[in-house]
């Protein structure tokens, strides 16, 4: 059963462990130098495109986070991406032959409105917002994330679930010969993920466009990805291609691959490890801190009503 | 004879040069490149585990890579590379217990008794360290053949760290694979090729003058 407590984060300040200060300064400095020596070899206009870097606009959602957001680079060439490769470097390397347009969503399953939807269309139905939110890995580390986006009860409306509807199920696009990664079995692709119909209704729950008020770069699942901040990054499928309403849960590509490890809920708890390592604490990247994790991942007083009376231990 | 003497320096010179590479390399990131990027923890931990493994099945490799070439020189590198593999084992115990747990001994405690990947990984490390003590000529001459029987324990120590390679794998076994197939190709050789001056293939049984015997043993000592 899960017992609400004081969410522990009310003691936790969110600056103090990450180093961020630090790390940034660093950067400016090295960005600095490279425009003072770029800026004599090659002129100013080169010089002004080193200087770009990406800014954290106004946010709806996550002000509190603003200091710890992590860095653009960062944040796009660490990830988990196995279909452009298993390693942290291969999506930000390996997806640069991927097409994220011209894109369309397919929706189907118990819903009024099926059909093919063009993604452009779809972005236009609700007011875009930037959130920033937490990402817990759950490899034990996390990062801070400034996404781009609309909350996914926005497109509900739009799709008209019927009353049978229960669960949402997501696919990723599968296209080996611009995902390098799909040639090889490593999961069985294309990968499938899923929620049940009141998590997809949460007010967190978001499809990301863009991150740090951009695009979204090929390697952080462009065009269009899922964001569910209270539960594991690999919740948060990429490249969605399908939407699907169902009466019964989904399968879903990790539990399918290791369903010791990995079942349906996926939901960031302290108090369940996985059965390699403890869940209790977390690495807040970058740099080698470790923090408490906080139960649904500092989210709780969004979600927790959601699995009341549920075993949290059993339902993993 | 100087021939010889010159050839097993070199040799050791490269076993120094390739087995301190990864360490030298990783150094280097550190205190002048990207201080090991987003996540130097996962770099640590996984580039010392992945070097002892691949130093192990070196060691493991010389018997029978001299038994397929008759390059009996190789037989004093062996020594060195499996001491290298206990210093890449010892880094990553190391990393894990002070970087990644902070000595943290309640989480620790927690690893190495509820958790089977954490319990082989240990296993390993501890069948590897009375082999490390043991490796002087001191300790040889000391044991005699007891040194052969007890260093025998490295066969388990490898299977183990196999084991804690593989069920370290989130779903790419690519790696472990590898590293199996080598193991076992090595093993074939070593139990299966007959030894130069025996009649019939090596035996494999357990007890008596095994095949498994070393030709560095005391008596081949200066």
């Amino acid at each position: 059963m899960y017992v609400r407590r004081k969410p522990a984060w009310d003691t936790i300040p969110e600056s103090e462990i990450t180093p961020r200060e630090v790390y940034l300064d660093r950067r400016r400095f090295l960005a600095a130098a490279g425009i003072g020596i770029a800026g004599a070899a090659l002129g100013p206009v080169r010089a002004a495109a080193l200087q770009e870097a990406p800014q954290v606009g106004e946010v709806t959602y996550g002000e509190a986070l603003r200091a710890d957001v992590n860095d653009y680079d960062l944040i796009t060439t660490y990830n988990n991406f196995y279909e452009f490769g298993t390693g942290k470097a291969d999506p930000a390397r390996n997806s640069g032959d991927f097409r994220p347009r011209p894109w369309t969503v397919e929706v189907g399953g118990e819903v009024a409105r099926p059909g093919r939807y063009d993604l452009d269309d779809l972005i236009r139905s609700a007011p875009v917002e930037d959130r920033i939110y937490r990402l817990r890995c759950v490899e034990a580390w996390s990062m801070v994330i400034p996404w781009r986006g609309i909350p996914f009860r926005n497109l509900l409306a739009r799709f008209e679930p019927t009353a049978e509807a229960r669960f949402v199920a997501f696919e990723t696009v599968y296209r080996p010969e611009e995902m390098p990664g799909q040639r090889r079995r490593v999961l069985d692709w294309p990968y499938v993920e899923g929620l049940r119909l009141d998590e997809a209704a949460n007010e967190l729950t978001f499809l990301a466009t863009g991150l740090y008020g951009r695009d979204l770069p090929n390697q952080n699942g462009a065009p269009l990805r899922l964001v569910v901040p209270w539960k594991y990054g690999f919740k948060s499928i990429k490249s969605i291609v399908k939407i699907t309403f169902t009466r019964s849960m989904p399968p879903t590509s990790w539990n399918l691959s290791a369903p010791h490890e990995y079942g349906f809920y996926a939901n960031v708890n302290p108090e369940v490890d996985h059965p390699r390592w403890s869940q209790a604490r977390e690495t807040r990247l970058p740099g080698l801190a470790k923090r408490p994790t906080l139960p649904f991942n500092g989210y709780g007083e969004q979600v927790a009503h959601l699995y009341r009376g549920m075993d949290l231990t059993r339902w993993y | 004879m100087v021939l010889t003497r010159t050839r097993v320096r070199l040799l050791k010179g490269a076993v120094w040069a390739a087995a301190s590479w990864p360490l030298l390399q990783t150094g280097w990131r550190w205190f002048f490149g990207d201080r090991l990027g987003a996540n130097p923890l996962e770099v640590m931990i996984l580039g010392s585990g992945l070097s002892a493994v691949v130093l192990l099945i070196a060691t493991l490799a010389v018997t029978p890579l001299r038994r397929v070439t008759g390059w009996n020189a190789l037989q004093r590198l062996r020594r060195l590379l499996g001491l290298w593999a206990f210093a890449y084992a010892t880094l990553h115990v190391t990393v894990y217990l002070a970087l990644d747990q902070g000595w943290a001994w309640s989480y620790i405690l927690e690893d190495v008794t509820e958790r089977r990947f954490t319990i082989v990984g240990a296993l390993a490390f501890v069948l590897l360290l009375p082999l490390a003590v043991t490796s002087t000529r001191g300790w040889v001459r000391r044991l005699g053949r007891r040194w052969v029987l007890l260093h025998r324990l490295v066969y388990p120590a490898a299977g183990l760290a196999l084991l804690h390679y593989t069920w370290g794998q989130k779903a790419d076994l690519r790696g472990p694979l590898i590293a199996a197939a080598v193991m076992a190709l090595l093993f074939g050789v070593r139990f299966g090729v007959r030894r130069p001056g025996r009649r019939g293939p090596a035996r494999t049984g357990s007890g008596g003058a095994s095949p498994a015997a070393p030709v560095v043993g005391p008596r081949t000592l200066p």
